[in-house]
């Protein structure tokens, strides 16, 4: 049995750290040692995307990488995004446009989308199936979650140009 | 009111922040322990020896059980026949469970698990359709045979014949979230069960039996599966089972979860089969007799095989009055896993024969294959009625109406046209274009099941505790049965909390399947709300209750309205019961599956799709490029849960007969367990156009709110994306394409040299 490695690493704005074995996976580091369970397991072997987290403004598989692996990194999970009562407008556009069913697949599709989006904050529809191909659905056929994206990119550029006009203002107010 | 309106699933804020809890999500006491199966590496054969002493041993370990160790029951079997839990003597699949490993954590249990040294002696194995043929191994004594008419002399007599044949591959559930259980053990021999399954009282059942208890004493909770498709009817069964029974041997709390691998490798799939047929027709593709035999691929054990068979039995004729025909269903037991219900449960294979049979004479007579389906439709409503080959009436068909509608906003003959068009000009890309239509029978087969229950509390403060005997798994029961709810009491829906689905408050339930999830609980859940509701009414005015509504959040009684809550708050005062169960049982359904004749069904569910698609003749590539589905749900409860079902439906039916491809090797080891190899629809396979709209029309029958069963029917709308890809091959060259399911890009490149040749 290999020694344990000291691991240190920052969890949706929260720095935790502990001993592992170089073997464990971030997953089971999420889930287990850490309670955050939105993240699922669906394969274990990369495929199927329910486990997606974004690490370092990557979005990972987080059933392939070892604990050790996130060592010193900034992780964001479907935890870190919004809640129940504070919903990113991604979380917003899914619940209202019907992007889910079982839900299974959710947090991971989720948590993938928010990175498209700010990969590309104004994608084709092309460009969202093919942004997040790597996350499999069982239930929904896709079509309801590509809609929620791209209803989420349009409330956020809708957000982001009323909110630069509203710091424009405070600038030209600030001139006079 | 709240039914008809397209609110979110009630789940939804849960779900789109990470709080929705899955059985592996539940936080379990200190000192939980967890399981993994020791699984036979071979097909068939004699169990010589069995030394566990490596896995004892390991890191983590507890203890190790086989079926010596179980004090009750070893039996995990959904029908009649016997299935152990844990091999006894023998093996009969690759993948059957001999031991149990208890560790204390998951992956020391299943790193312990391959330590096992299981000596087996090799027996000859039964895997295909041909070993079953040739070995005589099957479930039931012989072929069960459906007739009408008389085929087998329509067709000596007939002048234009033609007879093929149809392999029509499995398919893998994926279910998301994988087969787990939970068990806690309670004082005096009690169990509490979570367990990811579709079917409580069937685990609470094997659970009881499994520790020599009553069933009073074994409680099973179920708030929500990650997707179940017929996958979590049965297959749950071994894990509750064993959590069960480790937790009362060790008095500590057991979880157990299969590994995506183990699943694939352990549980059933949709039964394949290999479907015969001989047809006569007429030269304007009228078809006056079919003769199928039907070859279904069960597995080891019987599980849910016989009503599956039936099923595809019953749906052999889809959409047509066929006068003579005739259906020899032959249930084959193999040495591989024990396959299971599936969505559509036998249905869909019926239907893809037959549709297959459609497809051939309209090849053979040079017709467009949706006039050679027209003229062969059931009588619309009005006209004289035709009857099944089961001797159903068939009372409300409207596929007539539906498909003119649907080939109009689809622009069927345009498109034909245009793809006629491209294919005349193009070598290598050739286009097809295909109509399919759907008509499903809703109802289990198996007639007791057709019974809910529902227990309602309405609290003084108001507020409506909701709970039934269906189980969620995304479908959205939940939410159409609280709008249902909220809809008797006329309050808004944000009033009613659904609960987990528990056999303590709603006992000995039907399994949430064969699409009868709303419409049983919906109605039970009826009963009971109109049960309270009288109640209130006759404390509002006597006599004249029938005068009280309930709506907008008020209750009203001769011009004076008064909000729901105060009416509660006096009705607690007056000593008024605010509580009730409600229970349905469906009406009108009888039959004889053995003869193969009566009402197995309340009513039918239809629909149609017109698919386009693109082939590649160097390599056999291919993509969706459109899709047009016009599907009747009746007076729906929730248009935009119910058109969800339906794209999900025609993307899961159209990737079993396209890209999902199970393959075992020689030795009947499947190779295909994982979805690095087992090829199910991405998003970017999605089609490009997809228009997806609701029959406007409400159900004949009374159902809840007069809506239709919406689960099962639209998968077998992915049909089209099969007939399609055909469609595409016929015009490489003159022959019939004889396309396998699923139609991969290996088949379909060989069916385009078949052509051509």
């Amino acid at each position: 049995m290999a020694d344990k490695m000291h691991i240190k690493l920052t969890v949706n704005g929260t720095e935790e750290e502990f001993l592992a074995e170089p073997r464990e996976l971030l997953i089971y580091t999420l889930r287990e040692r850490l309670n955050i369970t939105g993240p699922h397991i669906g394969c274990e072997t990369s495929h199927c995307g329910a486990c997606t987290v974004t690490i370092d403004g990557k979005s990972v598989k987080s059933c392939t990488m070892f604990a050790v692996q996130a060592s010193g990194k900034d992780i964001t999970t479907i935890e870190g995004l919004g809640t129940p009562d504070a919903l990113h407008p991604l979380q917003e556009a899914f619940k209202e446009h019907h992007g889910l069913q079982c839900g299974y697949c959710t947090p991971g599709m989720i948590t993938r989308a928010a990175k498209l989006l700010e990969e590309n904050p104004n994608p084709t529809e092309e460009d969202v199936r093919f942004g997040i191909a790597g996350n499999l659905c069982r239930c929904t056929g896709y079509q309801n979650i590509v809609k929620s994206i791209l209803a989420a990119a349009a409330t956020m550029n809708a957000d982001a140009s009323s909110s630069s006009d509203a710091i424009g203002q405070t600038k030209v107010e600030a001139a006079e | 009111m709240s039914v008809a309106k397209s609110l979110p699933h009630d789940a939804a804020p849960l779900h789109v922040t990470g709080a929705a809890r899955y059985v592996d999500d539940i936080p379990l006491p200190e000192g939980a322990l967890h399981l993994a199966f020791g699984c036979s590496e071979v097909a068939h054969g004699r169990i010589a020896s069995v030394d566990l002493t490596a896995v004892r041993s390991a890191k983590d370990v507890i203890t190790v059980l086989t079926a010596e160790d179980l004090r009750h029951e070893n039996d995990v079997s959904p029908s009649p026949s016997p299935e152990p839990l844990l091999a006894e003597g023998s093996v009969h699949f690759v993948g059957q469970p001999i031991f149990i490993v208890v560790a204390t954590s998951h992956l020391a249990a299943r790193k312990a698990a391959k330590l096992g040294r299981v000596e087996i002696a090799p027996l000859p194995a039964i895997l295909t359709i041909d070993d079953a043929l040739a070995a005589e191994s099957r479930f039931e004594d012989g072929p069960r045979v459906y007739e009408k008419g008389d085929a087998v002399g329509a067709l000596a007599g007939a002048k234009r014949v033609i007879q093929g044949e149809i392999e029509i591959g499995g398919q893998e559930h994926f279910y998301l979230e994988g087969q787990a259980a939970a068990a806690l053990p309670g004082e005096d021999g009690s169990m509490l069960v979570y367990s990811s399954s579709q079917h409580p009282s069937e685990i609470q059942h094997k659970v009881a039996h499994a520790l020599g208890v009553p069933m009073h004493s074994v409680r099973v909770e179920v708030r929500r599966m990650g997707g179940g498709f017929g996958g979590k009817e049965s297959q749950g069964n071994a894990l509750a089972v064993s959590c069960a029974v480790v937790a009362a041997m060790t008095g500590r709390p057991c979880k157990m979860r299969y590994d995506r691998d183990d699943d694939m490798i352990i549980t059933g799939k949709r039964h394949d089969f290999r479907i015969r047929y001989k047809v006569a027709f007429q030269d304007d593709g009228r078809i006056d007799a079919v003769d199928f035999l039907q070859l279904c691929r069960c597995g080891w054990s019987m599980d849910l095989s016989l009503p599956v068979a039936d099923r595809a039995m019953l749906h052999a004729d889809n959409a047509y009055a066929i006068p003579n025909l005739r259906v020899e269903s032959h249930r084959l037991k193999t040495n591989t896993q024990s396959n299971t219900a599936f969505r559509g449960f036998g249905g869909p294979q019926g239907m893809v024969g037959i549709e297959r049979v459609l497809d051939h004479v309209a090849h053979e007579v040079g017709l467009d294959p949706v006039e050679v389906r027209c003229v062969n439709y059931y009588a619309a409503p009005g006209e004289a009625m035709d009857s099944t080959h089961y001797g159903m009436p068939v009372e409300d068909f409207i596929l007539s109406d539906l498909t003119d509608r649907l080939l109009e906003n689809s622009d069927y003959l345009k498109r034909k046209e245009a793809v006629e068009a491209w294919n005349a000009e193009n070598a290598i890309l050739k286009k097809g274009i295909a109509f399919s239509p759907v008509k499903f029978g809703i109802s289990f087969t198996l007639t007791h099941l057709n019974q809910a229950g529902a227990l309602v509390h309405v609290y003084q403060d108001g507020s409506i505790h909701l709970n039934h005997g269906g189980t969620e798994m995304g479908q959205g029961l939940f939410q159409k049965v609280a709008q249902v709810a909220a809809s008797r009491f006329g309050v808004d829906v944000d009033r009613v909390k659904i609960t987990a689905t528990d056999t303590d408050k709603v006992p000995n339930t039907s399994a949430t399947a064969a699409s009868s999830g709303s419409d049983l609980n919906g109605m039970a859940v009826q009963m009971a709300c109109d049960h309270i509701r009288a109640r209130l009414a006759e404390f509002v005015a006597g006599d004249d209750a029938e005068q009280v509504t309930f709506e907008g959040g008020f209750v009203h009684f001769e011009g004076k309205s008064e909000p729901f809550d105060a009416l509660i708050k006096r009705a607690y005062m007056a000593r008024i019961s605010l509580s009730s169960t409600g229970f349905y049982a469906t009406p009108k359904v009888e039959w004889d599956r053995i003869a193969g004749h009566g009402r197995p069904f309340f009513y039918f569910a239809y629909g149609a799709a017109v698919t386009e698609v693109v082939i590649d003749t160097l390599t056999g590539e291919n993509r969706i490029l459109r899709t047009d589905i016009l599907h009747d749900c009746g007076a729906s409860l929730n248009p935009a849960l119910d058109i969800g079902q339906i794209e999900g439906g025609y993307v899961q039916g159209a990737g079993w007969l396209t890209t999902e491809e199970l393959i075992w090797d020689e030795a009947g080891q499947l190779k295909t367990h994982a979805p690095s190899t087992y090829k199910i629809p991405a998003c970017s396979d999605q089609p490009e156009v997809f228009n997806v709209a609701l029959w406007d029309g409400t159900n004949r029958e009374k159902t809840v709110y007069r809506s239709k069963a919406v689960g099962e029917p639209p998968l077998m709308l992915g049909i089209s994306a099969l007939l399609a890809l055909s469609d595409a091959v016929s015009a490489c060259g003159t022959a019939y394409p004889d396309l396998n399911a699923p139609a991969t890009a290996e088949r379909v490149f060989a069916a385009v040299e078949r052509v051509r040749s």
